[in-house]
């Protein structure tokens, strides 16, 4: 039996939980489609996430693209059909060749699964974050340097904790529906071990009594933790948060059952959400948004 | 002996590749200190290296924490595998963020050349500051040059220049110590 997994009309990194939500009771090696077909808009979490999801399960899942042209033209564009072709079983038409047109893409769908993938990444978004960044957000130009470390620590948690590969996307958008002001959103999804299994993993590890994903998040996100002895370790994380909180943005990151996020005013989201449905891996979503004036971080 | 390492030359010849001049990834970072490393182990007992940033784009924590914290920590702990000192050339705004804040992170301070002269960076008390500041001013000096300076007792005077060359800020010469960077190539 094929158990029908609904896509919402909008998929980002909130309305993904109902995808989860009708995922974590199913045991992964049930056979599952993923319906998109009624989907209009994804962010790059949705997308990347999507892919994530492929990869926890046993049985290869089935995907029924959007049915609506121009959202499978999109991601088409973002390459979300050309890495889905190897995780799902696509049914449905979808354009088949990436078109060469403008997008809002800083960075098309790109797996990171080794440390030369980060310099790939960071190398390609480089240039065009510097122009959008000034330019659409009008940001100082202290916030470029900022975006490409951000972005780089960010993928570098794949590669430390993850334990496989994952996806990151990077786009720039006009965010109508919360913000009504540009913004830049990088997102990185992998379905690896997670924080709260990675430290786990430290030597000498002793779990407190109310040890779980949260608690794993508040010390990785929060305390600059890592299952590494080496007291260098953990600024990656410390340093996107530093970032976002310098510049306006936030910084959410799921893993398990528990999503902790730096919530700037413009955003109502909590900053802790527990009992989650579980998901293996990280998810992590930074977003920037456009200054309201001067060049300086807005709202502080 | 100065060795100047130029860091995105060193990049290049780590990723065997010519495409990239960002310090990026803890991988990467581990590989050019281990490439520095291997610089100063052909060394004599005492060797200044300039550490040059001019050609790289941008570092980040993880790169800063593998080649700045980690090497300033090895050849200032008790049994350094040489006698190193480190200038840093060609840093800028940029690059401060991550470097700055690997230095706090450790309690590590360094020698950083700018186009009037030289500055220390990073952690450091007041009264080595003042100390290092002063040696800087006055050249090649003594613990009562700087004693007297400062306006210091010369003996507390002289546990800190002892402190400063421990930390690779200072080069102790017989009885005297000069900065680093007093004198550069």
């Amino acid at each position: 039996m094929t158990t029908v997994i609904t896509v919402p009309p909008s998929l980002d990194d909130q309305s993904f939980e109902q995808v989860l939500e009708q995922v974590a009771p199913l045991p992964t090696d049930a056979k599952v489609l993923v319906d998109a077909r009624h989907t209009r808009w994804a962010s790059p979490f949705g997308l990347t996430a999507l892919l994530a999801l492929a990869q926890t399960r046993a049985e290869r899942p089935a995907l029924a693209v959007p049915d609506h042209d121009d959202t499978a033209s999109y991601w088409a564009r973002a390459a979300f059909f050309h890495h889905a072709e190897s995780l799902y079983e696509l049914h449905g038409s979808y354009p088949k060749r990436r078109e060469a047109t403008e997008s809002n893409s800083l960075l098309d769908i790109t797996p990171i699964t080794k440390s030369e993938d980060v310099h790939n990444v960071v190398g390609r978004v480089q240039e065009r974050a510097s122009a959008i960044i000034k330019n659409e957000l009008k940001l100082e130009s202290k916030a470029i340097m900022g975006f490409a470390m951000t972005l780089s620590e960010v993928c570098q948690n794949i590669i430390e904790h993850a334990g496989q590969g994952g996806w990151v996307a990077v786009q720039s958008y006009r965010w109508t529906k919360r913000l009504g002001r540009r913004v830049v959103v990088i997102a990185v999804c992998d379905a690896g071990l997670g924080f709260r299994r990675s430290l786990e993993t430290t030597p000498g590890h002793l779990p407190t009594s109310r040890w779980d994903d949260a608690t794993a998040l508040e010390e990785a996100v929060i305390r600059g933790v890592s299952r590494f002895r080496d007291r260098g370790r953990g600024q990656g994380l410390a340093g996107a948060r530093n970032y976002v909180g310098r510049w306006n943005g936030k910084l959410s990151v799921r893993s398990g059952s528990a999503r902790i996020s730096i919530v700037p005013g413009w955003d109502d989201d909590v900053p802790l959400s527990e009992g989650l449905a579980s998901f293996p891996g990280a998810q992590v979503q930074v977003i920037i948004p456009e200054a309201v004036s001067g060049g300086g971080p807005a709202e502080r | 002996m100065m060795n100047h390492i130029d860091l995105s030359s060193v990049l290049r010849q780590t990723l065997a590749c010519d495409l990239y001049s960002n310090l990026v990834t803890r991988n990467t970072g581990s590989a050019v200190r281990q490439a520095i490393e291997r610089v100063l182990s052909e060394s004599e007992e005492r060797a200044l290296t300039v550490i040059d940033f001019s050609q790289v784009s941008m570092i980040d924590f993880s790169c800063a924490d593998e080649i700045v914290a980690k090497l300033l920590m090895r050849y200032a702990s008790d049994d350094p595998p040489c006698d190193a000192y480190f200038l840093f050339r060609g840093v800028t705004e940029d690059h401060r963020d991550a470097i700055d804040s690997v230095l706090e992170r450790h309690g590590l301070a360094l020698a950083l050349e700018r186009d009037d002269g030289v500055e220390v960076v990073g952690v450091l008390s007041d009264v080595e500051r003042k100390a290092w500041n002063a040696s800087y001013r006055l050249g090649r000096v003594n613990a009562y040059d700087v004693a007297s300076e400062i306006d210091a007792e010369p003996d507390e005077t002289r546990r800190t220049l002892e402190a400063l060359c421990r930390r690779r800020l200072l080069m102790r010469v017989e009885d005297e110590y000069v900065t680093v960077g007093t004198t550069r190539g």
